[in-house]
């Protein structure tokens, strides 16, 4: 799995550092999503797809291998 | 305009015997007509109504839609609802919008408010310990629900302690069910007053909060000083009495619902994942979400024009059962419950959402542990519900323990 993030889209609702918080952080200045890591590994992909599917501002894209 | 008379009028009452269920009539133009017409302000304006849970995300996510209530076809919970100061935020479209939020955005981030986790905590510990100081049947929702989310407010702001009592006062004062809106202005007024001063203050005694920091904003001339104190006001418009109804009603739904207490009593994860499903199913903005078309767009094969009006019922999507199975049920343990759309969807959804999320994490475990014969005083026909109002609540619950 590889994953993306678009940044100027990220509204900062921190759900995906919720779900999965060892791929995706938030900067310090204005809560933006920062990308951890971007080929997690396999036991986190079911929390990194449902940060795609929740995230409000569709800024989280997966390629799945 | 006029409606014609198969348009239904739009309708805020729940089924008799079922406050959480949305309405029959929602619920049967969610299965056959997803996208329908209903009548507003008496025949006056017939917007969309937006019914499941997909066309509902696809509104709320789309750029062809604005949230500014002036809009001559906005379908607006009052006529003719100002747009208000752009601190308020949430009634005001890009770029306008995005400049507000972003002031805010870095003190919802989940480490800062993981940082507020043990003043709500001891606040949580506080409110019961002196609501259980009294005797006899007391109301929950004024002695706990209503002062804790205010409370937390005063921490998130900086608010200095002793200013708590005149600050919990005005905000009681502003969503007094049973106040006019004359007083409730004046309420919000004297807040909006008080926070002006607040962001002079904090020049000289700066805190780790967030008034300091809207200061600090305003003197780099990102915001103005009259910004500062609006998005402080607007904090606790949004975040007071939403989560007190939340809390109030999460508190009778698990009442209701004895065998799946102990899943809000459970580890960490049991319990997030139960305030998502506590989220989905009490929906509390169920006077929905709305937005006016700002051009021709076409959704599940109907086309909303440029200058019409849309309503999203969250709470109707929420329990589309096309994503949610037994969408009707309490399942603490819903494996996608997440997927609620209770803090809306897009760019708009609930900025304050990590912090209600810590709140109902701490306070509704707490609640059933330290009161675990908590009771409802009085038959649940008898509780009286908020039916017209934006959010959906309860006036007053009498709690036995």
């Amino acid at each position: 799995m590889h994953v993306e993030v678009d940044v100027p889209k990220c509204v900062a609702s921190g759900q995906c550092v919720l779900l999965a918080p060892d791929v995706f952080d938030q900067r310090d200045e204005d809560g933006l999503v920062v990308l951890v890591n971007e080929n997690p590994p396999a036991e986190v992909h079911d929390a990194v797809r449902e940060s795609a599917t929740v995230c409000p501002a569709s800024a989280i894209r997966l390629e799945e291998s | 305009m006029t409606s014609s008379p198969t348009v239904p009028a739009f309708t805020l009452t729940r089924p008799k015997g079922a406050p959480l269920a949305p309405s029959p009539l929602y619920t049967e133009l969610r299965a056959k007509q997803p996208i329908s017409r209903v009548s507003l302000w008496e025949g006056q304006l017939s917007p969309w109504l937006v019914t499941r849970w997909e066309d509902a995300r696809t509104v709320l996510g789309s750029p062809a839609f604005s949230t500014n209530p002036t809009h001559p076809g906005a379908p607006t919970f009052r006529k003719d609802t100002p747009q208000g100061r752009r601190g308020f935020f949430a009634n005001h479209d890009d770029p306008v919008h995005a400049t507000m939020r972003r002031t805010l955005t870095r003190e919802f981030m989940v480490k800062r408010i993981n940082e507020l986790r043990p003043a709500i905590a001891r606040l949580t510990d506080e409110l019961l310990t002196e609501m259980t100081k009294l005797s006899g049947p007391t109301d929950f929702v004024e002695h706990f629900a209503l002062p804790l989310p205010s409370l937390v407010i005063c921490e998130l702001l900086g608010v200095p302690y002793e200013d708590h009592a005149f600050f919990q006062e005005h905000s009681k004062a502003i969503v007094d069910f049973n106040a006019t809106a004359q007083k409730a202005e004046q309420a919000l007024a004297s807040l909006s007053e008080y926070l002006l001063g607040l962001v002079e203050t904090k020049r000289t005694k700066p805190g780790n909060d967030v008034i300091t920091r809207l200061a600090a904003q305003a003197d780099e001339g990102v915001i103005t000083d009259q910004d500062a104190a609006d998005l402080g006001a607007f904090l606790l418009f949004a975040g007071h009495e939403t989560t007190a109804n939340m809390i109030a009603l999460s508190t009778i739904t698990l009442i209701a619902h004895p065998d799946q207490i102990p899943h809000i009593l459970g580890g960490e994860e049991q319990v997030a994942g139960a305030v998502e499903e506590l989220l989905r199913y009490v929906s509390i903005v169920h006077g929905g979400l709305r937005r006016t078309a700002v051009e021709d767009v076409t959704i599940d094969g109907v086309t909303i024009r440029a200058g019409e009006g849309v309503i999203i019922p969250v709470h109707v999507a929420n329990r589309d059962p096309e994503l949610f199975t037994a969408p009707d049920d309490l399942d603490l343990d819903r494996a996608n419950a997440r997927q609620h759309l209770a803090f809306g969807y897009g760019i708009h959804q609930c900025l304050g959402q990590p912090l209600a999320r810590a709140e109902l994490q701490i306070v509704l475990p707490e609640i059933f542990r330290r009161l675990p014969e908590l009771k409802i005083a009085v038959p649940m026909d008898e509780i009286a519900f908020k039916q017209d109002t934006v959010v959906y609540g309860v006036v007053e619950l009498p709690v036995t323990w």
